[in-house]
């Protein structure tokens, strides 16, 4: 530890995490754009990485994670391989779900990584059940399931919440709060003060956090993982963060408020925090400035790698759907 | 051989797979006491309160949070306590459940029996007495079991916890009671459609509880000269095909007869995959329910069903053109 109190080691590992993610959605999201590479629709969490780095920091590898449609930068700070990562986004072979998923259903089992989903807030129930299984198999390991704030709406938000506390969970429930349900202000449609108090009504312990400070974060869920994994049941941390993009990539967000993003770009972005924190803890522009090139760098050579592989052979497309009954390629 | 009834060998059937397998357990409302129908009598007393296991009333809980477990190495059975209720858990079911092996590209099994008692029974109305099994026919990922007999409600059962599908598995509440002759030995592979009564003048299929009014109308049918051949599908998704080709070859006539709407029922599927196949001596029919509501007063809800005597005519229209 340093004077300032930090770990340097795990504050420059926090940096090189927010700039590999960074780096690969402004990657993937130059792909969707210019060179039409990427043919569904990405949702990136350009402006939120200090929460996807300073909570997986705190997991095994063997910890389950289920996240959601905003879900590369969990997913590659979980342990998955960004080249899996960017094929399954260009649909292709080699790509972590063998192309049939894209970004919204991007999973690797092998790291725990349960599935990022698209339809908002049904991870949190399974997160919860997932918690169940643990729990059944006397295992150790825990469940982190991390939501937006327009989750907080839904009715498993609920379920999902009161589920854990009744059975008693090693489960932590994560709102990354980026305060935008796809195109709308969450607190213009959200009743009462909001996720966390939601939460301590339902009898979860409760953490809140600012979600762009990676030091914070990290801080936070290094003692929560703790207490959860030493039996102390189910948590809640809401992490307020901003969505510096759209809700997609296409999306330019002209339903902003003057302002607002660039304010929080100038002012507010985690990277340029945990830059200015590492400076300040005596490190040098070349050394910050090389792990900046370094990410770029790696994802550029990545996705151009997956760009050149071959799309999924088609009768990829009626495999794994069942075992009774299956394949089904019958032409009624 | 024991004697069981409907609602005991499918009871039996789990507390079996319960005592081979440690990861198979049981998840619904009022377990502990059995659950509506008596379906768990005895099984928290024997597994412990961690495997058969009493939960809120939360049907997208229980849909959700069995999916997380068994994606982490459990095999949960699932009670619904009313095939209706689980329309409250659908989206689980049909966006999550049933598309997360094929979406994550095979990394995922979903090993669930999802139990959904199903059909008519004593005055329960409109939100108590659907039959919606052809909807899940078409949800690829899914498994669609409807068992008509103790001995396929044991034996299916068996068959449905071992497989590492989702299968959604309707009881009829109108059968909990009868009484059958039950081998534990018996196999029964889900896709084998039964043959309740050979013959050769017509085919009757069916499935659930109506499969067993179809065995009475073959028999009615028997007075008056008719040979009808009965065949209970048990299974809709995958549904025994080759077998109702093989019989319609034979007989040359058809009629499919269930619970459910007739509009957009399961018969629909069934009457039009045998047209391209064979041709009939004449159009074939299906009979299932008007489309309108289940209701409270009885013979309001007799309107809805769908009777032996009904096919009878059927069969007899048929047989004289």
């Amino acid at each position: 530890m340093t004077s300032t109190g930090h770990n340097r080691a795990r504050s420059i590992t926090l940096l090189v995490m927010m700039e590999r993610i960074r780096a690969f959605e402004e990657h993937a999201c130059l792909a969707a754009e210019r060179d039409k590479l990427v043919l569904g629709a990405i949702h990136p969490s350009i402006g939120q990485e200090a929460s996807a780095a300073g909570i997986m920091q705190a997991l095994r590898r063997d910890d389950i994670l289920l996240s959601t449609h905003r879900g590369h930068g969990h997913t590659l700070a979980k342990g998955a391989d960004p080249l899996a990562m960017y094929r399954e986004l260009l649909g292709r072979e080699g790509g972590c779900c063998g192309g049939k998923g894209g970004s919204m259903h991007i999973a690797d089992f092998n790291v725990g990584m349960l599935g990022a989903n698209g339809v908002v807030g049904a991870n949190i129930t399974i997160g919860a059940g997932a918690a169940h299984g643990l729990k059944l198999l006397g295992s150790d390991r825990i469940a982190v399931d991390i939501f937006g704030d327009g989750a907080v709406n839904r009715g498993p938000f609920l379920e999902g919440l009161n589920w854990a506390v009744v059975f008693d969970l090693p489960v932590l429930f994560v709102c990354e709060d980026n305060q935008y349900s796809a195109t709308t202000q969450t607190k213009s449609v959200t009743g009462g003060p909001g996720p966390a108090a939601r939460a301590e009504a339902m009898g979860l312990r409760v953490t809140v956090v600012d979600g762009n400070n990676a030091e914070e974060v990290a801080n936070a869920v290094d003692e929560i993982t703790a207490r959860i994994r030493s039996g102390e049941g189910p948590e809640f941390l809401h992490s307020i963060t901003y969505r510096q993009t759209g809700h997609t990539s296409f999306d330019l967000a002209g339903y902003r408020p003057e302002g607002e993003a660039d304010r929080h770009k100038a002012e507010d972005d985690p990277i340029a925090r945990q830059r200015g924190l590492l400076a300040a803890m005596g490190a040098n522009q070349g050394e910050l400035d090389a792990i900046h090139a370094n990410a770029q760098e790696e994802m550029a050579g990545l996705i151009k790698q997956a760009a050149a592989t071959s799309f999924p052979p088609d009768d990829t497309a009626f495999s794994d759907v069942q075992d009774l009954g299956s394949p089904i390629r019958e032409a009624f | 051989m024991a004697k069981m009834t409907y609602v005991e060998a499918s009871r039996e059937a789990v507390r079996e797979a319960m005592q081979a397998d440690a990861t198979v357990w049981c998840v619904g409302e009022d377990l502990g006491r059995g659950s509506v129908f008596g379906q768990y009598l005895g099984l928290q007393d024997e597994f412990g309160k961690d495997r058969v296991v009493d939960t809120p009333i939360s049907e997208a809980g229980i849909m959700g949070a069995a999916f997380g477990a068994a994606m982490v190495g459990t095999r949960p059975i699932v009670e619904m306590r009313f095939s209706d209720f689980a329309l409250c858990a659908t989206d689980e079911l049909v966006n999550q459940i049933a598309k997360a092996r094929f979406m994550f590209g095979g990394q995922s099994r979903a090993p669930m029996v999802i139990r959904k008692p199903t059909g008519m029974w004593r005055s329960s109305a409109a939100q108590h007495s659907q039959s919606l099994e052809s909807w899940y026919t078409h949800i690829p990922g899914l498994v669609v079991v409807c068992p008509a007999t103790p001995q396929d409600n044991y034996s299916m059962m068996k068959a449905a916890i071992a497989s590492d599908d989702p299968v959604v598995y309707f009881e009829h509440k109108n059968i909990w009671g009868m009484e059958g002759k039950v081998d534990r030995n018996l196999e029964v592979e889900i896709g084998r459609a039964a043959i309740r009564r050979e013959g050769g003048d017509l085919t009757l299929v069916s499935w659930s509880d109506t499969a067993n009014l179809a065995i009475q109308a073959g028999d009615a049918l028997a007075t008056k000269g008719v040979s009808a051949e009965v065949i209970d599908l048990r299974s809709l998704w995958p549904w025994d095909k080759e077998a109702v080709i093989a019989s319609v070859q034979k007989t040359g006539r058809l009629i499919v007869a269930h619970e459910s709407v007739a509009v957009g029922g399961f018969g629909a599927e069934v009457v039009a995959s045998i047209a391209q196949e064979v041709t009939m001596k004449t159009p074939p029919r299906r009979l299932g329910a008007p489309r309108s509501l289940v209701a409270y007063a009885p013979n309001l809800e007799d309107q809805m069903r769908v009777t032996a005597d009904m096919m009878v005519t059927a069969a007899m229209e048929m047989i004289k053109t």
